[in-house]
């Protein structure tokens, strides 16, 4: 049987009889919250940040919301951090998570 | 309606009476008048679908794979080379479940080039999880058109199809063939209605990346879909039967009663052999024909049923896997494992080699006086 | 199951009239099948088609070795190809030239029943084709259903009059009157 789990939008799949036929994802990425694969928490320095929207544009997820400042979203934020590395101004700065 | 046509009409006129929405196809001889007359039934408003122009075969199929994911039926056709540059996507078809029924014009593979019958197009195909059902004659192919879907759309099978027929031998000849009426045919064949798909109100991703963990789930499921067909298959047959009045199996017996030799094949080469049969049994010769329609699935209980009880048994391929064997014989030799019946495989009609009562006479014959042997070439010259 | 094997040259129709005969057996309510000889087609080059005409299922797929009937829609195929090859004794040929059928032996086969018209006459009489290249192989059919008793004339010129894009009547008219010109 598929079981939903305490996070309630994952869904694993145990045996043959709960795939579907194909591989195809049981719902959108919206209900696979990937924030449990990341090691860094990307932080944007308010201060720093030129509003250049280049984050927005290379986050692959994506996580960032084009807001004024961008604002990520850590329900989706796998923690790659190339927002980082694509930053023209050096405005994010990241964390390790669960220190 | 009972019309005269060539057997590429009557795949067009089938897809036609199947009212599939969206036509991917790439014009290769010799099935190109099935591109042509299906554009023109589009053209014309006679069937309301789309009709995508591709600029190839490869194209083609991944065309018909996007509109079936997103709920469309699909048909496409080709042959030979065209077929081959499909083989990827021909994958991608059945492990997405697809049900895509495709007419494929049984072309020999070049070089030397050649525009003739001969099956090894199909056959080397055989592994990709697609069905695949031979017809013999044009009214077989209309009907089979409309079987492939009902059976392939079966929330239990979700597999797609080759529908095959020889080229010439059935594509450029003209049959009498029954069309029926549409409205008997929608009755039969309702509209598809896939459970998962390419929606935007609930959207999911399809064929992604996918771990050891589950891949080997999803080729079982397709094996099982393939163990389950042959039931959906033999009931579909008898539903079409009902309605419609002509019965199709996964194999044809044809005065194997009180046989002792028996010859399997398949395409229009089983057509003819039924004529051998009869010429043969006026000589007091106790022959009889098996035709094996489905070769994925593979029938392994009819034809074990269809041939124990023969003292031999030969089994006639128009193509031929180098090296072995033809697969129609190898694969029944397989079923038959355990049986002792001695077991002739005979290699004949490639690149569109007529085969005649003669030919087909003359193997029995081999039966009768040789011993046994894996390929058997039949009128080489030499 | 009766058996008929046209011989003509690439651009003549040969194919067509082998078409059309079947549709005109097919309104007779037979089984039928017709098909070419599946080679590369050359304008001039000899081409063969096949009709078979039944009362039960056309179950053979294979070409005709054993032809009951032979349509010779070109007189200079005779000698430069085996024509009569395998023709059942007693067989029919019906050939399109302005002889005599006395004027015809075929020393391979047995006792042949031979039938000639003058087809290429009669289908430029009704404008088909041009004096170097007539158009017979509708006209040619009349001949056939007068000389084998397969068909109707009448279902001859209906299957035409369907198969024929152009000059319908014409080709129709033309079959007509082979039907009554036949000699032999
Ligand atoms: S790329 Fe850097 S500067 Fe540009 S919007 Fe993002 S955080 Fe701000
Ligand atoms: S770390 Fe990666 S996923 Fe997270 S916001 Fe930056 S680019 Fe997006």
């Amino acid at each position: 049987m598929a079981k939903k789990t305490d996070k309630a939008e994952i869904i694993i799949l145990e045996t043959a009889d709960d795939m579907p036929p194909m591989p195809a994802s049981m719902g959108s990425m919206r209900v696979n919250k990937t924030a449990s694969w990341r090691s860094i928490r990307p932080i944007i320095l308010e201060d720093k940040c030129r509003r250049c929207m280049t984050c927005w544009k290379f986050c692959p997820e994506p996580a960032i919301y084009p807001t004024d400042p961008p604002t990520i979203d850590y329900d989706f934020c796998k923690g790659c951090g190339i927002c980082i590395n694509e930053c023209p101004f050096d405005a994010i700065t990241s964390e390790k998570e669960g220190k | 309606m009972k019309k005269v046509l060539t057997g590429n009409f009557a795949a067009a006129y089938g897809a036609t009476a199947a009212k599939v929405n969206v036509v991917a196809a790439y014009p290769i001889t010799p099935q190109t008048t099935i591109v042509e007359i299906l554009s023109e039934i589009v053209a014309d408003g006679h069937l309301k679908a789309d009709f995508i122009k591709v600029e190839s075969e490869h194209s083609a199929l991944a065309a018909c794979i996007g509109a079936q994911a997103a709920g469309a039926r699909t048909y496409t056709a080709t042959s030979a080379q065209g077929l081959a540059l499909m083989h990827e996507l021909i994958h991608w078809a059945a492990r997405g479940r697809l049900p895509i029924v495709l007419t494929n014009v049984n072309r020999a593979m070049g070089p030397g080039w050649s525009i003739w019958a001969d099956t090894t197009d199909s056959i080397s195909e055989r592994d990709t999880g697609w069905m695949q059902v031979y017809c013999e004659n044009n009214q077989e192919v209309f009907d089979t058109i409309l079987m492939s879907y009902k059976i392939a759309e079966n929330e239990d099978i979700l597999l797609p199809q080759l529908v095959n027929l020889d080229a010439f031998f059935l594509s450029h000849t003209s049959q009498v063939v029954d069309m029926y009426d549409q409205k008997t045919i929608d009755s039969f064949l309702p509209p598809y209605k896939p459970t998962i798909k390419l929606d935007v109100e609930n959207p999911r991703s399809f064929g992604a990346l996918t771990s050891p963990e589950h891949y080997y789930e999803f080729s079982y499921k397709i094996a099982m879909a393939h163990e389950k067909a042959k039931q959906v298959i033999a009931d579909t047959g008898r539903e079409f039967k009902k309605i419609f009045g002509r019965e199709y199996g996964m194999t044809e017996s044809y005065r194997c009663d009180d046989a002792e030799y028996i010859l399997v094949t398949y395409g229009t080469i089983a057509g003819t052999a039924k004529d051998a049969v009869d010429r043969m049994r006026e000589k007091g010769i106790k022959v009889g024909a098996f035709k094996i329609r489905y070769f994925r699935p593979f029938p392994v209980e009819d034809v074990v049923a269809g041939l124990s009880h023969a003292k031999k048994i030969g089994v006639i391929d128009r193509a031929v896997s180098y090296g072995h064997g033809g697969a129609f014989f190898t694969e029944s030799k397989a079923a038959m494992y355990g049986h002792d019946i001695p077991m002739y495989g005979f290699i004949a009609g490639l690149g569109g080699r007529d085969v005649s009562i003669e030919d087909i006479s003359g193997m029995v014959g081999h039966m009768q006086h040789q011993d046994p042997e894996n390929m058997i070439w039949i009128g080489v010259k030499k | 199951m009766i058996e008929i094997r046209f011989h003509g040259r690439g651009g003549q129709g040969s194919v067509k009239a082998s078409d059309i005969l079947a549709m005109a057996a097919f309104k007779e309510g037979k089984e039928v099948q017709s098909f070419p000889f599946f080679g590369v087609e050359r304008r001039g080059a000899p081409v063969t088609a096949f009709t078979r005409i039944s009362d039960d299922e056309i179950r053979i797929h294979c070409y005709i070795y054993e032809p009951d009937v032979l349509v010779i829609l070109d007189p200079s195929l005779i000698g430069a190809v085996p024509l009569t090859e395998g023709l059942k004794p007693n067989g029919k040929i019906i050939i399109n030239t302005v002889k005599d059928p006395r004027d015809f032996t075929f020393d391979d086969a047995e006792n042949p029943q031979v039938f000639t018209v003058d087809c290429s006459t009669i289908a430029l009489e009704y404008g088909l084709g041009t004096a170097s290249a007539p158009i017979v192989n509708t006209a040619i059919l009349g001949a056939v259903a007068k000389a084998t008793g397969l068909v109707g004339i009448d279902s001859i010129t209906e299957a035409i009059k369907e198969k024929i894009p152009v000059k319908k009547e014409a080709n129709a008219e033309a079959a007509a009157k082979t039907f009554e010109q036949l000699r032999g």
